[in-house]
This record gives C-alpha cells, sequence and structure tokens, in this order.
C-alpha cells in the first residue's frame, strides 16, 4: 500500500465532511429557493402549489432526510436538479469546468514563463538596478486587483488598437482553437500578472538562499559556466516554495475567478457558484463546492508527488 | 624552475568599499608542483578567504582582490596571472586545472542530483565526455577514491551516504580531470577521527600518485604534520611565519605561532592525563550511577506503521561517576555517546535501564542535580533573552521563584566564569563563542548541580579560547566538587580533562576506566583505531594505513538481544569487552 492509494483513501472523508459544511452553512443563510426564483410573485403562489414545487425540488423534508437523500445520490452520481437550470446539477457544473481548466492552465503556463525567469534573474542581479526594477514590478503585479487590470487591458485593446476581445460566448477549445484562444487570452493575461508577481518573488528569494548554498560554490569550483550553475544546480532547489505557491493559486483558479468571468463575461465555474448561492440554488451549491474541493485534493496530490520527484529526500511513502 | 603558483602581495576586501575592509593583506608565497603548502590559522584569519582568492570563487562570496597578483603556469607553460583573468579563463581552469574540496560535505554536494551527475558533470565539462563514457569515466573515479561498489553509488543521492563517504566523493569530483592543484578547504573538520585518518591518508596517496600539488587549510596544527611540505601561518589577515614544516614546528619563530602549537592540546597517549583525583579505596556514595542504560528508536514500515526492528542507539550502558570526577565519553558520531547523555538528562526516554543521580549531596537539589552544556553556543542561548533572564532560565524551569538572592547568584558566577558584571543586561550576540560558553557553563550552574553533563562542550571553539575554557572547568570542578560527564570525539581535549574514560562504540562500552591506563594501553581493537587515529606532531613521519571499515549498522531485527557483556579485566581500574 503506498503514498497514493493511502491519500486516495481520504479522498471521500474530506469530501463528506466539506458537504456537510456546505450542506448546513447554505441552509442557514435566510431566504428560500422558490422566493428567490419567483420574486414577489412567490408570495401569489397558493400553499398546495408551494408545497407541490418544495417537493419537486426536494426541499420539502427536514435537514437530515434531505441531507440523506442527496448523499444517496450523490453515491450514485445524481447530485441533484439545479433550480435555476432545471438541469442535472452535474450537467451544469460539466458545461462551465472546461473553461475554467482552461483558464487556469493559461494563467499559470503564463505565471510560470514570466515569473520563473524573471525570479532568477533578479536573484543574480541582487540589489542591481536591475534587480530592483524586477521587484518593484512584481510588486505592482501583486497589489493591483484583477479588475483593474482586466479593465486597463480591454481599454488599450479597444481603444488604443480598436480590437475588442471577443466576449460573452465560449468556443471549446476543440472546435475552434483560434478562436477559443481569442478568448481567454485576455483573461488569462489578467490573471496570470498577478499569479506571475508571486512567482517572480518567491522564485528569486528561493534562488537567493540557494546560490548563497555550498553545493553552489562546489559547482563553481568544478567549473561549471553561469547558466548550468543558475538552471542545473541551483533552480531545482529553488523550485519547491515555487511549486507550493503554483498549487495553491492553481486550487484557487479551479474554484473559478468571479471578477475575471464578471468583465470577460465568460461564463466560468466562479459566476456560476456565485448566482447559485444568490438563487438559494441548494444542490448547485452543494455540488460545485464539492467538485471544487475534490479539484483541489487532486491538486494538492499532485503538488506532493511534484516534491518527491524534485527533491529525492522526500520520501512520500514513510511519513 | 618556475613555480605552479607565485602568489605576491594579495590583498582582499570585501563589502562596499573593498580597500578599505581589506580582510587578507600582504599574502606572498610560492608552490612548486607536486608540494604541498598548509595554511594555519583560527577563524578569522582569513586563511579561506586566502584559498578562495586563487580560483576566484571569493568574487562570488562579495570579496574582491584589490591588490597583488596571482600567477599560475599553465600546462603548456605559459603564466596566467588569476587574478586579472576573465571570468571565461577562470571557468576553464577552475575544476580544470584547480580543483577544490570544502569543509561540509554534507552541504557541499547537491541534494537534488546523483552522486554519479555530479561527477560526471566534470568530465563533461572539461574533457567533452559524454553519455556512457562518462558514467564509465565517473566510475572509475570512485574507485580511485575506493569507495566500495562504485557502480552501484553512482545513482545514489548524497543523503544517503554518510559524511566521510561524500568528501570522497568530493575528492573523487575534484580530482577527477587530474588537476594540477587540488586545494583542500579544511576537508576533515567536520569528521570523525578515524574517517579524519581515512580521508588524510587518502589524500597523501592520491598525490603520491599523481604529483599534483595541493593547498591545504586547516585549523588543526597537528594535521599539517603529516601532509605538508611547507607551512603558513595566518592571524587576522596577515602571514605572521612560513617555513620548511619541521622548521616551522620545531623552531617556530613568531609568538603566535609558539602559541598555536602549545594551545593546541597534543595527544599524549596518557601522560598528559589528569591526576589530581583518586576514587575512594572504600565504597562511596556515587553522585551518579548508570545501569543497563538502553535507548532505542523503534524502526516502522507499511501502511500500519509495524515495528519491524529497532535502533540500538544506546545498548546496556554501565557506569558510576564520583562527585569531584570526569568521565570522558569518547566514541565517533553515531556511536550512541550523545544520546546516553541525553538519556541522563531525561530528555530522550531510555526503553530500559536505571540511572541515578544522588540528590542528597547538596541542599535543596531535588531533581536539578543534573545540569547540561551543549555543543554549539551559538544555538543554544535564546538570542531574544537579555543574559539575566537566561540565568534565571533554570530556577523558573526547576518552580521557584526569581529573588534578590537568585540575581545575587548569577553575578557572582559570572565573575567566576570571568564575564563582565554589565554581561547581565546584554544579548548572546554581544559576546564571542568562547564568552558564549561560558554563560552556559554560568546557566547550567545556576541551580548548584552535582553533575554536568558536557557535550562536545569545546569542540566549536577555536583552539586558544578550547585550553581556557577547559582551565576553567578544571578549576570549576575542583571548587564546587563537581562531576563531569564530558562526552567528546577529541581524544586530546578528552585527555586533559578526564580521570576515567569510557569508548563508546555502536552504541556499547567496549572499553572503561582510568584515563591514563586506557589511553596508553588500550586493549580493545576499537580503541586502538581510535587512538592511532588522532593526529600528532610527534607522529608526523608515519604513514596512515587505510582503513575503510564503516560503523556497523545500528538497526536490529525485533526482539534482538545483544550477547550479555563479557569483560576483561587489565588493571585495578581498566576492563575491555573480550572480542571474538
Amino acid at each position: 500500500m503506498n503514498y497514493l492509494t493511502r491519500r486516495l483513501v481520504t479522498f471521500p472523508l474530506v469530501m463528506l465532511g466539506v458537504s456537510v459544511l456546505v450542506f448546513i452553512s447554505i441552509r442557514l443563510v435566510p431566504g428560500d429557493a422558490i422566493t428567490a426564483m419567483l420574486g414577489t410573485e412567490a408570495g401569489l403562489l397558493t400553499p398546495e402549489q408551494r408545497a407541490a414545487l418544495e417537493a419537486y425540488f426536494g426541499i420539502d423534508q427536514s435537514w437530515p432526510v434531505q441531507y440523506g437523500r442527496w448523499l444517496l445520490g450523490a453515491l450514485k452520481g445524481d447530485l441533484g436538479i439545479s433550480v435555476t437550470f432545471g438541469k442535472p446539477v452535474l450537467d451544469v457544473i460539466l458545461e462551465r469546468f472546461p473553461l475554467t481548466l482552461e483558464l487556469a492552465l493559461l494563467s499559470m503556463a503564463i505565471a510560470l514563463l514570466i515569473g520563473l525567469p524573471a525570479g532568477v534573474f533578479a536573484a543574480t542581479r541582487n540589489e542591481k538596478p536591475s534587480d530592483l526594477g524586477v521587484r518593484i514590478f512584481a510588486m505592482i503585479g501583486q497589489s493591483t486587483p484583477n479588475f483593474v487590470v482586466g479593465l486597463l487591458l480591454i481599454y488599450i485593446l479597444s481603444v488604443g488598437f480598436g480590437v475588442l476581445p471577443v466576449m460573452g460566448a465560449f468556443t471549446p477549445l476543440f472546435q475552434d482553437p483560434l478562436e477559443n484562444l481569442g478568448q481567454l487570452i485576455l483573461p488569462a493575461l489578467t490573471l496570470g500578472f498577478a499569479f506571475a508577481a508571486s512567482v517572480t518573488r518567491i522564485a528569486r528569494s528561493a534562488m537567493l538562499d540557494v546560490l548563497s548554498e555550498d553545493y553552489v560554490r562546489t559547482a563553481r569550483s568544478k567549473g561549471a559556466p553561469a547558466m548550468s550553475v543558475l538552471w542545473r544546480h541551483a533552480l531545482p532547489n529553488a523550485l519547491i516554495p515555487v511549486v507550493t505557491l503554483s498549487g495553491v493559486e492553481f486550487g484557487y483558479l479551479l474554484g473559478g475567478a468571479v471578477i475575471v468571468e464578471q468583465i470577460f463575461a465568460l461564463p466560468g465555474l466562479g459566476r456560476m457558484v456565485l448566482d447559485a448561492i444568490l438563487q438559494r440554488d441548494y444542490a448547485l451549491v452543494q455540488g460545485s463546492v464539492l467538485f471544487i474541493a475534490l479539484n483541489f485534493m487532486i491538486v494538492n496530490l499532485l503538488v506532493d508527488l511534484a516534491y518527491a520527484m524534485l527533491d529525492p529526500r522526500i520520501r512520500l511513502g514513510d511519513r | 624552475m618556475t613555480p605552479l603558483l607565485s602568489v605576491s602581495d594579495l590583498h582582499v576586501g570585501f563589502g562596499r568599499d573593498p580597500r578599505a575592509s581589506e580582510i587578507v593583506r600582504r599574502v606572498s608565497f610560492d608552490l612548486a608542483a607536486g608540494e604541498t603548502l598548509a595554511i594555519v590559522g583560527e577563524s578569522g584569519s582569513g586563511k579561506s578567504v586566502t584559498a578562495l582568492s586563487i580560483n576566484r570563487l571569493v568574487d562570488y562570496g562579495g570579496g574582491q582582490i584589490t591588490r597583488g597578483s596571482i600567477a599560475y603556469t599553465r600546462a603548456d607553460g605559459r603564466t596566467l596571472d588569476l587574478a586579472q583573468a576573465s571570468e571565461r579563463e577562470l571557468t576553464k581552469i577552475r575544476g580544470g586545472e584547480i580543483g577544490m574540496i570544502f569543509q561540509e560535505p554534507m552541504t557541499s554536494l547537491n541534494p537534488v542530483l546523483t552522486i554519479g551527475e555530479q561527477i560526471e558533470e566534470s568530465f563533461r565539462l572539461h574533457r567533452g565526455l559524454t553519455g556512457r563514457q562518462a558514467s564509465a569515466a565517473a566510475k572509475d573515479a570512485l574507485d580511485r577514491v575506493r569507495i566500495p561498489d562504485a557502480a552501484r553509488r553512482l545513482k545514489y543521492c548524497p543523503h544517503q551516504l554518510s559524511g566521510g563517504m561524500l568528501q570522497r566523493v568530493m575528492i573523487a569530483a575534484a580530482i577527477s580531470c587530474n588537476p594540477r592543484l587540488l586545494i583542500a578547504d579544511e576537508p576533515t573538520t567536520a569528521l570523525d577521527v578515524t574517517v579524519q585518518a581515512q580521508i588524510m591518508a587518502l589524500l597523501a596517496e592520491l598525490k603520491r600518485e599523481t604529483d599534483m600539488a595541493m593547498i591545504f587549510i586547516t585549523h588543526d596544527i597537528g594535521l599539517v604534520a603529516g601532509i605538508a611540505d611547507t607551512v603558513m601561518v595566518m592571524q587576522s589577515g596577515e602571514v605572521v611565519e612560513q617555513g620548511r614544516l619541521d622548521t616551522v614546528l620545531d623552531t617556530p619563530q613568531h609568538p603566535y605561532t609558539r602559541h598555536l602549537l602549545s594551545a593546541v592540546p597534543h595527544f599524549e597517549a596518557g601522560r598528559a592525563a589528569r591526576t589530581d583525583f583518586r576514587r575512594p579505596d572504600t565504597p562511596a556514595a556515587p553522585a551518579l550511577k548508570v545501569e543497563g542504560l538502553t535507548v532505542r528508536f523503534p524502526v516502522t514500515s507499511g501502511l500500519f506503521r509495524r515495528q519491524t526492528g529497532a535502533v540500538h542507539a544506546v545498548d546496556g550502558v554501565d557506569f558510576d561517576l564520583m562527585p569531584g570526577e570526569t568521565l570522558g565519553i569518547v566514541g565517533e558520531s553515531g556511536s550512541g555517546k550523545s544520546t546516553t547523555a541525553r538519556a541522563i538528562l531525561g530528555l530522550v526516554p531510555p526503553t530500559r535501564g536505571r540511572f541515578s543521580a544522588n540528590t542528597n549531596l547538596r541542599e535543596g537539589q531535588g531533581s536539578s542535580a543534573v545540569q547540561m552544556v551543549f555543543q554549539n553556543p551559538y544555538a543554544s542561548l535564546n538570542p531574544r533573552l537579555r543574559v539575566d533572564s537566561i540565568l534565571a532560565e533554570p530556577v523558573i524551569a526547576a518552580g521557584r521563584r526569581v529573588t534578590a538572592e537568585t540575581t545575587q547568584r548569577m553575578t557572582q558566577l559570572l565573575e567566576r566564569v570571568g564575564l563582565p558584571k554589565d554581561a547581565l543586561q546584554r544579548y548572546p550576540h554581544e559576546f564571542s563563542g568562547g564568552q558564549r560558553q561560558r554563560l552556559c557553563i554560568a546557566r547550567a550552574l545556576m541551580l548548584n548541580p552535582s553533575v554536568v553533563v558536557l557535550d562536545e562542550a569545546v569542540s566549536a571553539l577555536d583552539v586558544s579560547v578550547q585550553a581556557k575554557v577547559l582551565q576553567l572547568l578544571v578549576e570549576l570542578q575542583q571548587e564546587f566538587g563537581l562531576a563531569y560527564l564530558f562526552v567528546s570525539h577529541d581524544m586530546a581535549v578528552v585527555e586533559r580533562i578526564a580521570h576515567r574514560i569510557a569508548v563508546v562504540y555502536a552504541g556499547r562500552i567496549v572499553e572503561i576506566g582510568d584515563a591514563t591506563s586506557i589511553l596508553s594501553k588500550p586493549k580493545h581493537s576499537y580503541t586502538k583505531r581510535l587512538i592511532a587515529a588522532v593526529p600528532s606532531i610527534d607522529r608526523r613521519h608515519q604513514t596512515f594505513d587505510l582503513d575503510t571499515r564503516q560503523v556497523p549498522s545500528l538497526v536490529r531485527p525485533l526482539g534482538y538481544e545483544p550477547d550479555p557483556a563479557a569483560w576483561q579485566r587489565y588493571g585495578p581500574d581498566h576492563k575491555a569487552l573480550a572480542e571474538a
């Protein structure tokens, strides 16, 4: 029985805990689905009609019974029916997820492609003007809110160059890759900007630590050229904090990026969850939170596996 | 004949204004091919900076050569001034013509690359070998430094090998391209004595085989004797004496050299042992009695953490310690000597066995009869506490109140250990290493203990400081009738402070008895090996034999019990474990 299987065993337990918490907390919010759906017209419903609606959505029973029913269904792969979409919850989530996943992957790729070289470069120029430049840029990137970056990008492209991003629709990647990228590149840049800033800062400080290690001196004493010292000897040792940070950020992004989705009018997971909460769409909230939690655990697992790959001293088996 | 290396008037500075803060000044020396120069000095003497300037690694540590030249004669006969050489030229020379090994083999190898990759790198860089050729060359290099089972070890990562093995790997990588000069910066300081002897023997053999010149940096003037042709003594950045080995050692001219030679405790095979204490003939109450002390750490495996074995760190240790007596515990790292000390203080729970400190020797002593002084005075004082809080700590830990009397005792003790009066209001960083260790000693004495455990208490100190702290310990012992348990790997130091010695090997005492008898007439083969490994000026012309034996694994299967100890007596107070 290895580390991987042991970790997989804990997944259902965590999911169970998450589902109970979500179940209770969403129901502690005042208001109900019928009122949220019909607005003031809900007052026109006869008690019989209301009861029939509640029975249709399965919210007529006591909480424990509702939870038990929901759990039984979930075990069979049925997460219930979304009140707002009138479709199975799982279908609604799976419709939205490809966009969120793609957006998260793109942002991370941008962040690593910019952040790693910038951080490594800044570390080698420690305290020199170019290091200061990178650090100021990273500071700006981290402290500027997403919506400002997003709006700036739209403004520059539409007013400055007259090209507006295609908004409000989502073309799946395999249907038309070019159009898909055209829709996603700006939001990915917006998210990747702040992400890249964090990566830069953490890569820089980790590299600074590693560059003063004895084994870097050893590599130099062997006559290794500067580039080889940086990328082959130092960087692998500095990657662990970068992986940790990227894992956490990526996990968050998989839960949807509400503000960026709003600005670029993208149908992602984030806006869907927000709407579901506002609409008291209990089944959809529960299902999506569970889905997000599962994603997070998978990302954490991947991060742990990456640790073991990066550093042979980390053995996942015996801990 | 032009020398291989000719350094003249070398100045090296650090910081923003290197000229204003020169760490090394006016250093000049010549080194011929095949010769060995030893640079000796205490920490801060500039010896490492001098060495790092030669292959210009000092540039990466914020240093800069401010004056002087380093004329290096290349293999083709051309001379190159390394002080002015470009980075491009230097990368060719580093590793290819000048190899270097460092003090800490544990941290000097890259933890994420395999041993093989790190040795192959030199061949790739300087010989242009790739793929299978490079790995074959790396295997040969490991064979050359006598690493058994080399082909398999190539795939190991550094954390899977011991310190001595890693230093050999370092040497293998450094000499892989047959450099004409090897710079060794304290290569054995972090290693055990027997391992040190192995590495020294290896370096001597390689020197004979390859005719390579060597710069050997050390703080241990005793170690120099076995390997150097010429010696250079440095003090605060300047050379105070240099010359042929025998001249410097036999007729030292400069007072500092004489001081170094006399400050270093030379091992004298029991002749320097203390004679100021005799065990009473009639049985008396010991200050500390240890019976069958056993410490095992479980080894688990599998999903349910089933115990499959145990590390037998300490296995059935017995001894007693009289008031006013010092028992030296000697052994190598991993032999269980520190675990024994920790168990006696209750820092590690013993698996079995008893130990009892006599709590009736002093008034109101209770459970605080045993106190401890640790190895590293930099790490064992909380940097955020003032000295008065540090000294109050044991009192508070014993559940007592800090009163005017406590403060009075603090002042008395500080004065007694030789620290200034205003020390109470200061912080640890305001003191030097030796002063800090004095602070630790004062802290240990706060509760008026009868037994003090000194775990490598002087090992981290410079030699001249070491001598003074040892002297202080002896005085305090005589004054307060303290019993010391002195744990150390350094035979020469132990000889000067111990009345009795216990030699620990693989978790067991293999020989115990009075110091003179054990050091002059060792009986157990391990004790003999340990003593033979001590470097000494007197034995400088003897050659070392290469002994590659490793300390046996202490991991035993579940339920394993060692054979009961069979002692053989060699004198009134000298016994050793009988050997098969």
